[in-house]
């Protein structure tokens, strides 16, 4: 029978939920990194021993981690293939946590501003790794979205990191601006059908979209509308919260974006609003059903500031259209004094029949239903504020 | 032989337990002590120091003999208590966030 193992992030380390393919008993291991922020661990689609995590630290900087065993031992990467992994004191290697803007000449792109919240120009400055998304093809390959907003990859299983640079330099970068959570790079799809297209999101700059691997980009924002940004259909400025792919339909994207939640048929070129009967369209995570591409799932939360459950009653709302005829699914999960939140990396479903679904709140509750939705549990009540949520099925 | 304590996070990240002692060869200063610590310990590259400024991190202070030597330039000679290993030098995280 399959297995199931997810990988939380939190405030104060990460944890590790397994079980089998019933979902239901559940052992949870960790702390790991404990006191760091874990804002995001992804395990490998080709290799999925292989996992990495973000590790970080308003004091001490970014660390990136890595496990070749499912997460039972990490180690910072760093030492070339071949080189003894320790110091002649017995000390592990490592350099990974080594993060530089591109100003290389061939670029073209020396270090340039975005805008500060006042409107004022400021110099990129690298803050932390949001998201982690390993290659479809090559387990040595991985892909970082940071804050300040940039895209960098490593071909050497996370050891050295080079910045794309391309990204941050088409034209738009001068005017994109932090939103509230800071400038960061939150999203990473990669396309299985074709790899050398990717889309990737900002807040608040938008959503973009590469067809030639990285080197060049372009916004994807046509339909977005914004009503808090001074030109409300902007070419860049909004704050997309999150997008999500069914692979099996790679040019058909669903965003929950500040507010709305949007689709494209066909790569971004044009959204349209599929918010329909969502008692509100402002929410952060989104995600789709493993085996039907129109089954897509978002958790409501209300805006502006808030950002708890709306009548304190935790709802999952999932469409079976592909967007705009929303039910809300209530079994198992709270429905009286909830205000937690549910942050962007923090919902994922499994790939069994039938499909899990999960998601983390800022409360310390790891959610799972093991039948897409119709029945809730908490496989967790307690842990730190859960930043991600990220599950691999396992054979 | 220099001394040098780290906060506790960092212990961890470079598996130490206690007091880091390390070889500085010539008139120990700042920088010669985290040239020094972060050749031994590479994962501490990034955590004390910017990569690419080698600015001290904003959250990270610096103290010798009781005194705080964060603002000091970073070629200044530490205190001889501090080079002959009398005292430790003192990597500290600030207490911020309760």
């Amino acid at each position: 029978m399959s297995g199931v193992r997810v990988l939380v992030g939190t405030r104060k380390g990460s944890f590790i939920l397994s079980a089998d393919g019933t979902r239901n008993k559940w052992d949870v291991s960790g702390p790991n990194f404990a006191g760091w922020e874990m804002y995001h661990l992804k395990g490998s689609s080709v290799d999925p021993n292989r996992i990495f995590a973000s590790q970080s630290s308003s004091w001490f900087g970014q660390i990136i981690q890595r496990s070749d065993d499912g997460g039972k031992t990490w180690f910072q990467p760093g030492t070339p293939p071949g080189e003894p992994t320790k110091t002649p004191d017995g000390m592990p290697m490592g350099e990974s946590n080594k993060f530089v803007y591109d100003t290389s000449a061939e670029t073209g792109k020396p270090l340039t501003t975005h805008q500060w919240y006042d409107g004022t120009p400021k110099p990129w400055e690298f803050k932390r790794v949001w998201h982690l998304e390993p290659s479809l093809t090559d387990p040595d390959t991985v892909y970082a979205g940071v804050e300040d907003a940039a895209l960098f990859r490593s071909t050497d299983g996370g050891q050295s990191w080079h910045e794309l640079a391309g990204l941050r330099g088409h034209g738009t970068g001068a005017s994109w601006m932090p939103g509230a959570g800071g400038m960061c790079l939150h999203t990473i799809l990669l396309d299985p059908a074709d790899a050398n297209r990717m889309f990737i999101a900002i807040s608040a700059a938008g959503a973009f979209r590469t067809d030639d691997g990285g080197q060049t980009w372009k916004p994807v924002n046509h339909g977005l509308r914004s009503e808090y940004i001074p030109d409300p259909t902007a070419e860049v400025g909004h704050c997309v919260h999150r997008i999500a792919m069914h692979p099996s339909r790679p040019n058909v994207l669903f965003m929950q974006k500040h507010w709305d939640v949007m689709r494209t048929d066909d790569a971004g070129e044009n959204w349209r609003e599929i918010s329909g009967n969502l008692p509100t369209d402002f929410g952060f995570p989104i995600d789709v059903h493993a085996h039907e591409p129109d089954t897509i799932y978002v958790v409501p939360i209300k805006s502006d500031s808030e950002h708890f459950p709306p009548d304190g009653k935790l709802r999952v709302y999932r469409s079976r259209t592909g967007g705009d005829e929303w039910e809300e699914l209530t079994k198992g999960l709270p429905q009286r004094d909830c205000y937690v939140n549910i942050l962007r990396d923090a919902m994922d479903v499994d790939s069994i029949d039938p499909c899990g679904v999960y998601f983390g709140t800022s409360g310390g509750q790891v959610y799972v239903s093991p039948d897409g939705g119709d029945n809730w549990s908490a496989i967790v009540h307690d842990l730190p504020p859960v930043v991600s949520v990220e599950v691999q099925t396992l054979p | 032989m220099i001394r040098v304590k780290l906060p506790v996070h960092l212990r961890t990240l470079a598996q130490v337990d206690g007091e880091v002692k390390l070889d500085v060869a010539g008139q120990p200063t700042q920088r010669a002590v985290l040239d020094a610590l972060e050749a031994r310990y590479p994962m501490l590259c990034g955590t004390i120091r910017d990569h690419v400024t080698q600015e001290r991190r904003a959250y990270v202070r610096f103290f010798a003999c009781g005194e705080d030597v964060s603002f000091d330039p970073p070629d200044t000679p530490l205190p001889e208590q501090v080079a002959s290993g009398a005292e430790p030098f003192m990597v500290i995280g600030a207490i911020a966030g309760g």
